[in-house]
């Protein structure tokens, strides 16, 4: 194993890992606030992917179209909420999946409807397409290196909010104890209003700035949420820390398994066995750990304090 | 016949009868069309059965129910590629495969509560569904052809003859809503229902409740293996399309559309379900569109599923003329 491809493909885990803790920020927070189960969060990072791509399109410039996809889709975000969400909180988790599993398909067909089945192209943009060396004689893409740029900014910018600000204050007041916070007079409900369009702009961003490498396509949310609940629940649900080193955990333990667990297995099977076996035990391995993180620590590895 | 009394039930058994002669009547007025998607009713009926077990009487809402739909198709269709094709073989390894990985999945997965319990059960099967695509033998995304149907090895008894098939699938759903029965008036179905309503209760009983959960989680998966054993006879095609999360949640809007912990609500439910893609599918390509507002106007507006709206048609009209 060369130390240049395994540091390559460990960056690309990591940039895997930033673009999950975008999507886990933001339902882990609805997870653990309003204990409403979300699984129309992927559809927000397709529509993230396709209004962003389409404003990207429109300006010629991809930053003033990213730029612009926030206020869009704290929009979107809070529309989604009001109209849609907002009467199912009181009711039970069968309610709530079957409604949020009704707007993945009503919102599949509505960005079918308006961009066609074939999805979207959004280029490169220029400035960041390239190669850049890290020294070691290790390159790694510029483009690549600005997600993870762009997703540490967006994590400290959070911890920040979270942390010293009045609204994250009452953020983790509500994610521990929702009931007693609303009676020490927290504005649940517009609260939550405020944390779902929060939401949403950062699975938006995830979409978005995904795009460019794999193109904006129908349903491509899905798979991206459900590991966005593997890192949730390996995280502990309403834990906006464990999210984040829960993410790049799996981030990078994916990449390097799907990279390097065939060359791994070659030491102790026959050659067409391990060449067999690998892809699919790699595909596996994130979904292992959940289930052994979650035989020693069913609430997660970092639960918020107080959360029962 | 008290049973039959009861408004719902009446119509069920009306359902019933028109899966029963479907074959015989379909092709007189010329609609033989039909009895194939009858036929996949039932099977979508078996699985919604098999989930309503766990889903309506037990509250474990498992949102990878569709897994063991793949587990018992595949089965079929791997064991087929490799040249057995007795159903002798093929069958048990497709219902105790199904039951293992539902015991493993169970195990797991009955650790936690709630929303933990809904995102795990995805996360798992979704395992499954991309092991399923990186079997790079076994077809891929592209899925399994399937040459020759299980083979039972009794001359008269062929799965290749359409309404052998048929009536296989027929018996077989009977038989499942016959075990659910069985299951859910008996001791067992009362600690799972107990359960349902307050587990903390039960549990100070003195009753483990993880360890009946645990045991219905395993017949559920059985029952729905079973299923996917059908379905790949039925299509002689296997796919992991058939077992990905948009499946499991079909599965369970088919149970919560017939009638969440109700004997025969999700055998309306399949049917409504079926019915209304295949309906829908013809008048507009974007019919998905329909279909997710619907969902989502059923959740809000309409509690109790079809079960619960003949139910409280047939009481009423029985109102009117008393």
């Amino acid at each position: 194993m060369d130390y240049v491809l395994l540091t390559e493909q460990f960056l690309n885990g990591f940039q895997l890992g930033i673009i999950l803790f975008l999507m886990a920020a933001g339902l882990t927070l609805v997870f653990g606030i309003m204990d409403l189960v979300n699984l129309a969060h992927g559809s927000l990072f397709m529509i993230g992917a396709f209004v962003g791509g389409t404003l990207a399109l429109l300006t010629g410039s991809f930053v003033i179209g990213l730029l612009l996809m926030i206020p869009a889709m704290l929009v979107i975000g809070i529309l989604v909420e009001v109209t849609a969400l907002r009467t199912l909180y009181p009711r039970d988790h069968l309610d709530q999946v079957l409604a949020t599993f009704g707007l993945i398909l009503f919102f599949n067909e509505a960005v079918r409807l308006i961009w066609g089945p074939e999805g979207l192209v959004v280029p490169l943009p220029e400035s960041l397409d390239g190669i850049v060396s890290l020294g070691f004689g290790i390159t790694y893409p510029v483009y690549r290196i600005f997600i993870i740029v762009i997703g540490l900014l967006v994590a400290f910018g959070l911890y920040l909010l979270v942390s010293k600000t009045r609204i994250g204050m009452l953020i983790r007041a509500g994610a521990s104890n929702r009931t007693m916070a609303g009676a020490l007079g927290v504005n649940i409900p517009k609260l939550f209003t405020l944390v779902f369009g929060i939401g949403a702009v950062l699975a938006g961003l995830a979409g978005l700035i995904i795009t460019p490498i794999t193109q904006a396509q129908i349903g491509m949310g899905e798979d991206v949420l459900i590991l966005a609940f593997v890192v949730i629940v390996i995280g502990g649900i309403g834990s906006i820390r464990g999210a984040f080193i829960a993410s790049i955990v799996t981030g990078v333990i994916d990449t390097l398994g799907r990279s390097f667990l065939d060359v791994v297995l070659l030491l102790f099977l026959p050659a067409n066995a391990a060449e067999s076996a690998g892809p699919a035990v790699s595909s596996m391995l994130i979904y292992i750990l959940m289930a052994a993180i979650l035989f020693f620590r069913p609430q997660g590895l970092f639960p918020p304090k107080g959360a029962g | 016949m008290g049973a039959l009394k009861n408004p719902a039930n009446l119509f069920t058994a009306l359902v019933l009868l028109i899966f029963a002669l479907t074959p015989v009547v379909a092709p007189l007025i010329g609609e033989s069309f039909y009895v194939t998607v009858f036929a996949r009713i039932m099977i979508w009926a078996i699985a919604a059965v098999s989930l309503n077990l766990i889903m309506g009487y037990g509250g474990l809402i498992s949102f990878g129910h569709a897994v063991y739909l793949g587990i018992g198709g595949y089965t079929v269709g791997i064991l087929a590629f490799h040249g057995v094709t007795s159903a002798w073989i093929q069958w048990p390894v497709g219902i105790l495969l199904s039951g293992l990985i539902a015991l493993v999945f169970g195990a797991i997965s009955l650790r936690t509560k709630g929303v933990y319990f809904i995102m795990i059960t995805l996360a798992l099967a979704q395992m499954i569904f991309f092991l399923s695509i990186s079997a790079e033998r076994y077809g891929s995304d592209d899925g399994l052809n399937i040459l020759t149907r299980s083979d039972f090895g009794i001359g008269f008894f062929s799965l290749n003859d359409k309404l052998t098939m048929y009536y296989t699938i027929f018996a077989i759903l009977l038989a499942s809503v016959f075990v659910s029965w069985r299951m859910v008036n008996s001791r067992f179905g009362a600690v799972m229902r107990a359960a349902k309503s307050n587990d903390t209760r039960v549990q100070s009983i003195g009753v483990s409740t993880y360890r009946y959960r645990l045991t219905a989680f395993v017949i559920a998966g059985m029952m729905c293996g079973v299923a996917g054993l059908l379905q790949a006879n039925l299509k002689r095609f296997v796919s992991p399309d058939m077992m990905n999360g948009h499946r499991s949640g079909e599965l369970i809007f088919m149970v919560v559309l017939g009638g969440t912990g109700t004997l025969f609500g999700p055998i309306l439910g399949a049917a409504a379900f079926v019915l209304l893609e295949e309906w829908l599918s013809a008048i507009t390509i974007y019919w998905h569109f329909l279909f997710g507002a619907l969902l989502i106007l059923v959740v809000l507006f309409w509690r109790g599923g079809l079960n619960g709206l003949i139910d409280w048609i047939g009481r009423a009209a029985w109102r009117k003329r008393s």
